[in-house]
């Protein structure tokens, strides 16, 4: 057998002694996976593999060894199994659509696409659930549910795309995280399968478990604990009527703090964004909305439920934000004025595409009194980094997506945006904030994990990891900085919660 | 901030005990002991670690001290006009908020808002190797690393003792009603379910002996809209208010019932279940909550048939209140599941020290 991927690495064999070694590892896992797997399901040309380079984080790219699409469960199982015996790390992969190369292949594993998996089980009406296999899209279980009146609360902005299996891989969110909460509070029952190819479930369709509940830890774990290939989420009403506010604000920190009176004032909106100047003019040249290109910020907030309902948090809510001092409130006549002012925010990523050749979208969360103290450091930084910065908001929840602009081609604009970018989440950590609030840590955000987490709880997540996977084989060297690459990084821990004791940091 | 005294004495225990490999019994107020495996191994005591860290109602977080009285917490929520959602049952004065997380009980609103678990944002815990970890933190969204502070939610402390807790908190509804209906049990679980599909603001519901009582929970229309719609009597809230407290904290008529039965030799079982799954032909009353997915029953039949009953709808059944718990808290758990099991606690307590027993024997 051949050497792991952590032998190569640190013997640095030559380039063309290493592309030998991968060639005949390469053999080696096609020759023992050709048995399990239809001669279509399997992938090992250079150019089959490219489309599996990179997912939505296209600045980080790698070849995987191969490329595995089971068509079944027991496929699933029986590569496992064989990746297993012959030690292949293997990468999970649903639509490729994350944002953090959370399903970047790995140079000397399998990429095990479950694409393939596409079915919706079951649709229970009475028990307001849907059984659907890990592939199936996000939006497409919604459109399944929709004859009933019911659907699936969350909604990451790629829904039309995303699957449910990298929804859970990422516990992802959207914009309705505040009130609907994230995926782990709409998902009932994991099934898939473990490192060594053993079937496992996690939850049911009860609302709890004997012993421990491990869905916590499995919903969002990025793919390192366990391989998903089927999931039970909760299906919720649909609100009989949803409206939406668009305020304008002329400065950033009364944006800020009306952010805060709205939650102060016992209102949990249905969703509540924010967008600055920068990004409100880029998105209104894309999408012609009407958006107040004066207002230095402007906040849409949304209500739904029943029509009372509606109408009765409207006014309270219009009554905190004019108090806050905004300069322009708009109330949606209909759902077509609604979705026009959602279109700006929706298309946020497309618009900052078009004005830049590369952006970088980051996703750290703060306390939401920090919105404009983290909006004020972005600006400061755009000077020190000298590139531009587009911001939008999940404000309800505090979770920031600066989009840093950029060009790739340029190798300094490159690095000084990825040192923009740790900077972004460094400075959101200080702020008693987290380095990721729903795009996952992948590799993108591997660094900053050391400023967020002491070695001992950084070793206490590898210790987990192998609770699940001893050998250390799926998705391995994501999430979690080794020690190593933390003391390379230099930047110390920031202390957190009760921690009152000076710890013996030596990175 | 300063160093907590009652923190470095905590730590210095978990040292001692993780040297000399002595099993540890960690202790809040002790109301919950008679939940769970027998608590055995010396006294850890967690209450002096007390006090609210930090309380921001315009951030829905509160950060409190393990050691915190649960009713200490809640009065300071309730002067903000916020609260619990979830309802953690209060057997008694002295619950600790780090009882409530490590039990993972949820009161009559859990069907409609969610458990403890998705409540809890961040943790800081002392694991078997007597380190101070903090995990998740004080914001809503947040997926850095892998979220152990709400696995520690209804992990009977078998991980390691829990030192604070951040808790999302939200606003009182502004507007409660409870009603009453009379029905049969399998009307009531078809009922619950129909509503449950409609965009109804339905917050909890318990069935007993012929009668359904629900409480609507929301903004002051959505909860008339909807009291037109189900039609029902009306309760007073003077008489609502402590029916649904009795109901949380276990001191209602059917619990204290269950008690008494308890100390003549029955069992106090939990059955979570399908909330869809029809009634369960077992004897003894039963008590239906969570829109029908939690439901209890005393009864002195044997362990089994509850299990074999709860299994055959899809759920899980848990001896709750006993004196002879030989048969185990909960189900046996199914071997994959049990391994990690296994593994997990080696991952935190390689020493075995804490809580030994208390979730699942074995562990």
């Amino acid at each position: 057998m051949n050497a792991p991927a952590a032998a190569i690495t640190l013997a640095a064999p030559s380039s063309q002694a290493r592309s030998a070694e991968r060639a005949a590892r390469q053999a080696e896992v096609v020759a023992a996976l050709s048995p399990l797997l239809p001669g279509h399901a399997l992938l090992w040309h250079g150019e089959d593999t490219v489309p599996y380079e990179c997912d939505g984080l296209t600045a980080y790219r790698q070849l995987p060894l191969l490329v595995a699409l089971p068509e079944t469960e027991a496929q699933v199982a029986a590569v496992l199994k064989a990746c297993h015996a012959l030690q292949v790390p293997v990468v999970a992969r649903g639509a490729g659509t994350g944002l953090s190369g959370g399903a970047m292949p790995h140079p000397l594993g399998v990429t095990l696409s479950l694409a393939k998996f596409n079915k919706i089980v079951m649709i229970d009406r009475l028990a307001r659930t849907a059984t659907v296999q890990c592939g199936v899209r996000n939006l497409a279980i919604s459109e399944a549910a929709a004859p009933f009146g019911l659907y699936y609360a969350p909604d990451p902005s790629s829904q039309i795309a995303c699957t449910i299996g990298g929804n859970v891989a990422e516990n992802s969110g959207g914009v309705h995280c505040l009130k609907y909460g994230l995926t782990l509070h709409n998902v009932l029952r994991v099934r898939g399968f473990t490192a060594t190819g053993e079937p496992i479930e996690f939850g049911s369709e009860a609302l709890d478990v004997p012993g421990l509940d491990l869905l916590p830890l499995v919903v969002g774990s990025e793919g390192m604990l366990a391989v998903t290939t089927e999931v039970t989420v909760k299906l919720v009403p649909k609100p009989a009527l949803a409206r939406c506010i668009m305020a304008s604000f002329d400065d950033i920190r009364k944006a800020g703090d009306a952010v805060a009176a709205v939650i102060a004032a016992g209102i949990i909106p249905a969703g509540l964004e924010m967008m600055d100047k920068p990004m409100t003019a880029a998105v209104e040249d894309f999408v012609h909305a009407g958006y107040d290109l004066t207002a230095e910020a402007i906040l849409l907030c949304e209500s739904d439920g029943t029509p009372e309902e509606v109408a009765e948090e409207i006014d309270r809510m219009l009554d905190v934000l004019s108090g806050c001092g905004a300069t322009r409130l708009e109330v949606s006549r209909d759902e077509q004025q609604r979705l026009t002012f959602w279109s700006g925010r929706k298309n946020a990523f497309p618009a900052s595409g078009r004005i830049s050749p590369d952006y970088m979208c980051m996703d750290s969360t703060i306390p939401r009194k920090r919105l404009a103290d983290i909006l004020l450091a972005i600006a400061e930084m755009e000077k020190k980094y000298g590139l531009k910065c587009c911001n939008v908001f999940h404000a309800g929840d505090g979770n920031l997506h600066p989009l840093i602009l950029f060009d790739a081609n340029d190798p300094d604009q490159m690095h000084r945006c990825e040192l923009f970018g740790a900077d972004i989440l460094e400075t959101s950590v200080a702020m008693g904030g987290t380095v990721t609030g729903e795009h996952g840590v992948g590799v993108e955000k591997l660094s900053s994990m050391c400023v967020q987490f002491s070695p001992a709880e950084r070793e206490q997540m590898f210790a987990i990891k192998r609770a699940f996977d001893s050998a250390e084989l799926l998705n391995p060297g994501k999430v979690i900085p080794t020690l190593q690459r933390c003391a390379e990084y230099g930047k110390m821990h920031v202390k957190k919660g009760l921690l009152p004791f000076a710890e013996l940091e030596r990175f | 901030m300063e160093a907590d005294p009652a923190l470095s004495r905590l730590i210095n225990q978990v040292q001692v005990a993780a040297s000399d490999r002595v099993p540890l019994d960690i202790r809040g107020g002790g109301s919950k002991a008679f939940y769970g495996g027998e608590p055995v191994g010396e006294p850890l005591d967690v209450a002096p670690l007390a006090g609210i860290s930090s309380y921001e109602p315009s951030e829905l977080v509160v950060t409190v001290r393990a050691g915190t009285r649960l009713s200490e917490l809640e009065a300071a929520l309730a002067e903000k006009g916020q609260c619990l959602p979830f309802e953690p049952p209060r057997f008694g004065a002295s619950g600790t908020v780090g009882g409530m997380v490590a039990a993972g009980l949820a009161g009559p609103a859990r069907a409609a808002v969610g458990g403890v678990r998705d409540y809890v944002l961040g943790a800081t815990m002392i694991n078997g190797r007597a380190e101070l970890l903090s995990f998740g933190g004080q914001v809503i969204k947040n997926v850095a690393g892998y979220d152990v502070s709400r696995v520690l939610a209804g992990s009977m402390g078998i991980f390691g003792v829990i030192c604070e807790v951040s808790l999302k908190v939200l606003p009182m509804p502004p507007a409660s009603v409870t009603l009453r209906l009379e029905m049969d049990a399998g009307n009531a679980i078809r009922r619950l379910n129909e509503w449950g599909g409609q965009p109804l603001p339905l917050n909890a519901s318990a069935w007993w002996d012929g009668m359904l009582v629900l409480r609507l929970s929301g903004a002051v229309a959505a909860v008339q809209a909807a009291h037109d719609k189900i039609g029902g009597e009306l309760i007073a809230p003077a008489a609502a208010l402590p029916f649904w407290q009795g109901l949380r904290d276990h001191s209602d008529e059917f619990f204290v019932g269950a008690s008494r039965a308890v100390d003549g030799g029955a069992a106090l079982w939990r059955l979570s279940v399908p909330a869809t799954a029809g009634p369960l032909k077992l004897s003894g009353e039963q008590l239906l909550e969570w829109g029908g997915a939690q439901r209890w029953i005393c009864t002195s039949a044997p362990a089994q048939t509850l299990r074999d009953a709860a299994a055959a709808v899809g759920g899980h059944a848990v001896l709750f209140r006993a004196r002879d718990k030989t048969a185990g808290t909960f189900a046996p758990l199914k071997p994959a599941l049990a391994a990690v099991h296994q593994k997990l606690k080696q991952a935190f307590d390689p020493e075995r020290i804490f809580n030994p027993g208390r979730l699942v024997p074995g562990l």
